[in-house]
């Protein structure tokens, strides 16, 4: 019994750094799909919700009533993975938060507020359609979208921090004694981070969104309502994926000057040099060698500093000390994640490129069929494109938790069954997942059986209200 | 300062105790409310009292972490390595709860509903026993300060966190059962209203016992706790007793509405006393709150958001709060899977 017993010890003990680590990818990659909704969809709505009430728009107004309704469910499921992303700083990583939790946990402290702001916004919103004026309910719903800004803001700042830690003064013994609550907030990864973060809420949220109706479009469902629901929010997709590249530059650049080391994974870059080239694909050996992929000469030294051009030098990973080195795996995949979110990004451009000009020499969105697959998969895609972004920075900054200050394995926990809570983590998540997703189908099938008639009906008709959920709808638009 | 930002942190206990306990109280008597068919009508009852605010109280507990994190790092350290397990299944159980709250409302069939109907209940009771052993274990001296682990069974495997697991889910079903009365009335559920007011009574009365048991064991197992309650607390402990009498009294009259009163006081007043009893120690014994305290610069932001909060949030809660109380809150997304499953989904299975 004993035996068995030291045995059944032995098998739970197990280093926890690797399930610390995926325990927090896990459920922060979970979390972060929940995110663009939480930050775009409010303003998606209003959008609709404007058309509605100053042009007296039936669909519109459907589309604003229903997408408020969505937006709620994806907000409660974000409200159940973030509680539970405020478990694991402590749970996962004590040692990080004891040391640092004085200046890194202040932005969370205002997050907190905007998060109190939208949750109850959303609720006031939901429950003005029937109450309220029509121009005093849009305006409830103003909150919501700044919240939602600066919410997301606060979360970046706090990650901004690990890669450029500031606002603190430590004594001898590396104890934190003061903190300047405003230089932590606004350190220098910030601006350009949290702006990456939020202009990436309103492109992935704007794609997932359209590509919704643009699958409801190819299966033959081409009415005036699905028309306008994809055209508000792949509007706002197409004005954010150009505005996101140019922010990804800088971003780019930013970390070219200041994190040199994930500058040289990003680029896959094992010596100091210049005229070094942007390798498509490909990977780091063991022997400091890169193999496989397509080498474009000289355009990382370019992009890193067009004014210097192929002659800019780009520091490579042989400079960093040995115990300060990403292993090779993580190289690989800080790289193989940059391609993917650079390549995937290109081809959003693409489509939104295709849309943007479509509406400026035919006034329409595109017609063709090949336009709407396209669109129908770019939610997927752009989900993609943002967890791949999301691995550039975290990994990109291994082995350290708080850049050149504290490495991961100095802040993890002690408990070695961290490897069960991981493993029981993922099985709830999926539930959580599927649920969701059934949650938001059996809405949008409930409201399609109910408002079917509004579909053949002409806009602007007035009709009986199309659904019980929504009533009186010319009363709203009055 | 520290002073200060210790009472928003009890403030915040007390707030998510009496919202939240409540919310895991209805998932006791849910759990007890016998078979399918018996107990159908006292669940109806349940899910409508939580239903709109799903999951919403937890940003209590999150502002609970976040105000122990920034102005209490070492303590927060301390007490998320030593009481690693309990708050693992907390965190683990509070998903599950969701989850199965969910889940239960999609599915028809009665087994398949009883599974998801368990995982709720059960939860229900697994998350507040472990936050009242957490606090037991914290209360009895066994999270040792320096952002150190202490033992990882003990800690909350100990006579006081037993009485403070067992306690929370008593006070929490009791909290509810008060509540539900006064829902059950609202519905005009006369029969129901009675069904959970013999429930409150029988609850109060399990309180007044396991609180009693208590007091000897925090004599014997968590000394300065007692002697706090005995000394600079017992204002507010006899206040809290004193109304848990008073409520079990109107209970009995079958007063509800001031019962339900006297009972969030007397919650409130325990709680406090709690927070008093344990003054000025955050850690007892190991770790007092200015030592723990993060710089001052840190201290005035978070006490400026609570500032903020106060302003800008706390008028909209109220706001929510009075929705809901009134079943004006629309509940969305639950209803909707047990559509899609129902009807449709199960035509076109058969086919």
């Amino acid at each position: 019994m004993l035996v068995t017993f030291d045995g059944m010890a032995a098998f739970a003990a197990v280093d926890p750094v690797p399930w610390a680590r995926a325990q927090m990818a896990f459920t922060l990659m979970f979390h972060i799909i929940l995110v663009p909704l939480g930050v775009s969809w409010a303003f998606m709505t209003l959008i609709a919700n404007y058309r509605a009430v100053k042009h007296d728009d039936r669909d519109a107004l459907l589309l604003a009533q229903r997408w408020s309704k969505y937006m709620a469910v994806t907000f409660a499921v974000g409200a159940v993975t973030g509680t539970v992303l405020s478990f694991e700083f402590g749970l996962l990583w004590p040692r990080f938060m004891g040391q640092w939790g004085a200046a890194f946990g202040v932005p969370f402290a205002f997050e907190g507020l905007f998060f109190f702001t939208e949750a109850i916004f959303v609720s006031i919103y939901i429950f003005g359609w029937r109450r309220l004026k029509p121009w005093a309910h849009f305006w409830t719903g103003v909150p919501i979208v700044l919240a939602g800004i600066l919410g997301s803001v606060s979360v970046v700042a706090a990650n901004a921090w690990m890669n450029a830690p500031s606002g603190f003064t430590l004594n001898a013994q590396g104890a934190v004694t003061a903190v300047d609550p405003v230089k932590v907030i606004f350190n220098d990864a910030m601006p350009l981070q949290a702006a990456h973060m939020v202009v990436a809420g309103y492109l992935v949220g704007g794609f997932l969104v359209a590509s919704v109706y643009a699958t409801g479009m190819l299966r033959g469902r081409v009415d005036r309502y699905h028309r306008l629901g994809f055209v508000i929010a792949f509007s706002v997709a197409a004005v954010a994926t150009p505005i996101q590249m140019g922010v990804g530059d800088s971003l780019a650049r930013w970390v070219y000057t200041n994190q040199p080391v994930k500058f040289a994974a990003i680029e896959l870059v094992p010596v100091t040099g210049s005229d070094v080239p942007e390798t498509l694909l490909g990977r780091l050996n063991d022997n400091g060698t890169v193999s496989g992929g397509i080498p474009i000469p000289g355009l990382a030294s370019w992009l890193s500093d067009p004014s210097t051009g192929r002659s800019t030098v780009v520091q490579g990973l042989n400079t960093v000390p040995a115990d300060a080195e990403p292993t090779v795996q993580q190289v690989d995949v800080v790289h193989l994640g940059w391609d993917a979110m650079v390549g995937l990004g290109t081809l959003l451009f693409l489509l939104s490129a295709w849309y943007g000009l479509s509406w400026i020499i035919r006034r329409r969105m595109p017609a063709s069929r090949w336009f709407l697959r396209a669109a129908a998969a770019s939610g997927v895609l752009a989900v993609i494109t943002m967890e791949a972004g999301w691995i550039v920075t975290e990994v990109g900054r291994q082995p350290w938790i708080v850049y050149n200050i504290m490495k991961v394995q100095d802040a993890v926990t002690v408990n070695t069954g961290v490897w069960i809570s991981f493993g029981a983590v993922v099985l709830l998540y999926l539930a959580v997942g599927v649920i969701t997703i059934l949650v938001l189908r059996g809405m949008s099938r409930r409201f399609r059986r109910a408002g079917g008639f509004v579909e053949h009906d002409a806009p602007y008709a007035p009709s009986a209200p199309p659904e019980e959920t929504a009533p009186e709808p010319q009363e709203a638009v009055r | 300062m520290s002073a200060a930002v210790a009472v928003v942190l009890l403030l915040a206990v007390v707030t998510y105790s009496v919202f939240g306990g409540a919310d895991f109280g209805a998932g006791f008597w849910d759990l007890t409310a016998g078979g399918a068919d018996r107990g159908a009508r006292p669940r109806a009852v349940i899910e409508g009292s939580i239903g709109p605010v799903w999951e919403a109280n937890h940003v209590w507990l999150i502002f609970i972490f976040v105000i122990l994190w920034t102005s209490f790092p070492e303590a927060y350290a301390s007490i998320t390595l030593t009481l690693f397990v309990p708050l693992m299944i907390a965190a683990l159980g509070i998903v599950l709860r969701g989850v199965s709250f969910a889940f239960r409302k999609a599915v028809v069939r009665t087994r398949n509903r009883r599974v998801f109907g368990a995982a709720f209940a059960l939860s229900s009771v697994l998350v507040p026993y472990c936050m009242g052993a957490i606090a037991g274990g914290i209360a009895s001296g066994r999270v040792p300060p320096g952002g150190r682990a202490g033992d990882p069974v003990e800690s909350w495997i100990n006579p006081t966190s037993v009485v403070g697991g067992v306690l929370a889910v008593a006070a929490a079903a009791y909290l509810a059962a008060v509540y539900l009365v006064w829902d059950a009335r609202g519905l005009h559920e006369t029969d129901m209203a009675e069904y959970f007011r013999r429930r409150a009574v029988a609850s109060a009365v399990v309180v007044v016992v396991i609180a009693t048991v208590g007091a000897f064991v925090l004599h014997a197992d968590a000394r300065y706790l007692f002697d706090g309650l005995t000394s600079r607390a017992l204002v507010v402990a006899i206040l809290s007793g004193v109304c848990g009498a008073g409520a079990l009294l109107l209970l009995v009259r079958g007063a509800a509405r001031g019962a339900r009163a006297l009972a969030v006081v007397a919650v409130v007043a325990a709680i406090v006393a709690w927070g008093v009893a344990q003054w000025p120690y955050v850690l007892p014994e190991g770790l007092t709150f200015s030592a723990a305290a993060a710089p001052a610069g840190t201290l005035t932001a978070v006490l400026v958001v609570v500032a903020l909060a106060a302003v800008v949030v706390l008028p909209g809660f109220v706001l929510l709060y009075v929705l809901d109380q009134r079943g004006l809150l629309p509940e969305e997304g639950v209803d909707d899977i047990a559509d899609l499953l129902s009807e449709d989904a199960l035509k076109q299975r058969s086919r």
